[in-house]
């Protein structure tokens, strides 16, 4: 133990420098404050501005028989006229979306597990991951066109199982992501507690790793489905719409997004209030199927 | 790196035996208390060695104590122990661990049917998302077919043996997660033992819990010795005198001395041993 003098430090802590460089701090901290609540504000002016006129007109345009009567063509602000309604387009929304997700989770879910269990680091895993994060970040109207080569065209005409597809394929990625997320989160010793139980890994996934993030998942679905019910491109290629109530998927289909996109570009005042009403039903379908879904997967006890 | 020339210089200077004739001495027949025998152990991270020609005995119904400072190989040992490493890609292991009679080594063993008869218990708690109850029933419905009143039997013996029942027995229908960390390690020790092992590995199981929990477990491991072979990893040496029978001390991948605990802390013969347990190093 030899001792050595450490170098001198530069002179004695100055207290005036010391508060300069408190106050300077402080400053900083209330600036980058405000900036934050100013983003946020701003951010919530913008969501609450349009979420008011969304509401505004669309209670206008609203009306029991929305949800009972076809299209109508305009009235001409003739009060006997009979007005339209959305029904047409509720039901090929419901029928397309379900489908959509139906067929959509079930495949983002398997890939997600595979990218999260089984695949980590590997160069197949990485190539999935990498081909999925693109489909993500695809325009929509792309996948339109790909289903209208591969189902429109062969079979002849616009359908609603086209339309599902597009809308399925829309929602796989999105799946994957939030799967493949939520499975990286949970903590490895839950998976070697498992398996050190002696369980087989597939047990370990379905039986207690998508418990676990079952929350997670379930918001991935959500927001795949909360996208899917607002894609109007691909469906202009696909189902393109239909002025009738038709369930028939291999007919050209209604959706809300087309019924609004066509009956808001008419140019009519009374057709334009039914798109504001659709455009109404759409988010407030969303808002109650994320409110009843997070309550079902709320954790218990 | 220098830490470690350091010691083996200071050992030779002290004219204590190095590892060579340690390992002559440990490289010995098959002791007939043995429950799990160690035999010539090595074992790789990809290239990376981490366990070096281990040779260990855990007696049957006896507490096995590991200790060495951080990295030296005593849990990557007590994952061999269960093939946990199996999981891990690039991991691997040589040598022989011999438990009834067979190498769980073997590329042949049937690693869930062995993780029945080794149970481990994490350094954290790991409560499964569902009820007390279901996970206890959950290992006990991996290996066996009982009927919901034989499932319900288990449960309490488990939770019983565990010391957890009498704090859960009117809420087992609740979700795990609102225990506390002394409950929730207790009711993974319940699920362990509801499997009925042979042998239970404990990884540093009382580092994230309070003094009061920690005291509850060690009397607990005491307590079940008297039908398990048990192995426990931990950092404090205090739990290993409290607990263990014989002590294992491990430094850089080699098993440097193992002796009943009494003699391993009261009169160590290696000078690393001394330097460790006095807390000149690790």
């Amino acid at each position: 133990m030899s001792t050595t003098t450490l170098p001198a430090l530069s002179p004695v802590k100055d207290p005036a420098v010391a508060a300069s460089l408190g106050r300077r701090r402080k400053r900083l901290d209330a600036l980058l404050r405000w900036f934050c609540i100013g983003a946020t504000a701003l951010a919530l002016l913008f969501l609450a501005s349009i979420l008011l006129t969304l509401i505004l007109r669309g209670l206008e345009g609203l009306h029991w028989t929305t949800f009972t009567r076809e299209f109508q063509p305009t009235t001409y602000g003739d009060p006997e006229a009979p007005t339209g309604g959305l029904l047409h387009a509720i039901i090929g929304s419901l029928i397309q979306t379900a489908i959509a997700t139906a067929v959509g989770t079930p495949i983002g879910l398997l890939v997600g597990t595979y990218l999260a269990e089984y695949a980590r680091g590997s160069l197949l895993g990485n190539a999935v991951r990498f081909v999925s994060d693109v489909l993500l970040s695809a325009p929509s109207i792309l996948i339109g066109l790909f289903i209208y080569q591969l189902v429109v065209l062969p079979m002849g005409g616009f359908s609603g199982i086209a339309g599902a597809l597009a809308l399925a394929i829309i929602v796989i990625p999105v799946v994957v992501r939030t799967t493949e997320d939520m499975l990286q989160l949970l903590p490895n010793t839950l998976r070697e507690a498992v398996v050190g139980l002696g369980a087989p890994k597939w047990k370990m996934i379905t039986l207690v790793a998508y418990r676990a993030a079952l929350p997670g998942i379930v918001t991935g679905i959500l927001l795949a489905v909360a996208r899917i019910a607002g894609e109007t491109a691909p469906l202009l290629l696909t189902s393109f719409g239909n002025s009738v109530l038709s369930t028939d998927l291999a007919r050209s289909m209604s959706s809300l997004p087309i019924a609004i996109y066509q009956q808001a570009n008419s140019g009519f005042p009374d057709l334009i209030a039914i798109a504001w009403a659709g455009a109404l039903i759409v988010t407030a379908g969303v808002l109650v199927l994320n409110i009843v879904a997070r309550f079902a997967v709320r954790p218990r006890g | 790196m220098s830490s470690t020339t350091d010691l083996a210089a200071q050992g030779k200077r002290e004219g204590r035996p190095g590892l060579a004739g340690l390992q002559a001495r440990s490289g010995a027949a098959l002791n007939p208390n043995a429950r799990v025998a160690v035999r010539n152990l090595e074992f790789f991270y990809g290239d990376n060695r981490a366990l070096k020609g281990i040779t260990l005995d855990l007696p049957e119904r006896q507490v096995t104590g590991m200790i060495g400072p951080s990295g030296c190989g005593k849990s990557t040992l007590l994952r061999v122990l269960n093939r946990m490493y199996s999981l891990y890609p690039g991991q691997r292991a040589t040598g022989e661990v011999l438990l009834d009679g067979k190498n769980i080594l073997d590329a042949d063993v049937d690693i869930n049917a062995l993780r029945a008869k080794v149970g481990m218990v994490f350094q954290k708690p790991t409560p499964f998302p569902m009820t007390i109850a279901e996970n206890i029933a959950f290992g006990i419905r991996l290996h066996e077919r009982l009927s919901k009143a034989q499932t319900e039997e288990r449960i309490e013996w488990a939770l019983t043996r565990a010391a957890l029942w009498g704090e859960v027995k009117d809420r087992l229908n609740t979700s795990a997660m609102g225990l506390s960390g002394g409950q929730q390690q207790r009711l993974c020790i319940a699920r362990t033992i509801a499997v009925r092992p042979e042998v239970i590995l404990f990884d540093e199981p009382t580092s994230a819990l309070d003094p009061v929990s920690t005291l509850k477990i060690e009397e607990l491991i005491d307590e079940l010795k008297r039908d398990f072979t048990i192995a426990i990893v931990t950092h404090n040496m205090q739990q290993a005198a409290r607990c263990a029978d014989q002590v294992a001390f491990f430094y850089l991948g080699e098993l440097i001395e193992v002796a009943p605990a009494a003699q391993l802390f009261t009169a160590p013969q290696h000078a690393r041993t001394q330097e460790y347990i006095t807390g000149r190093f690790g």
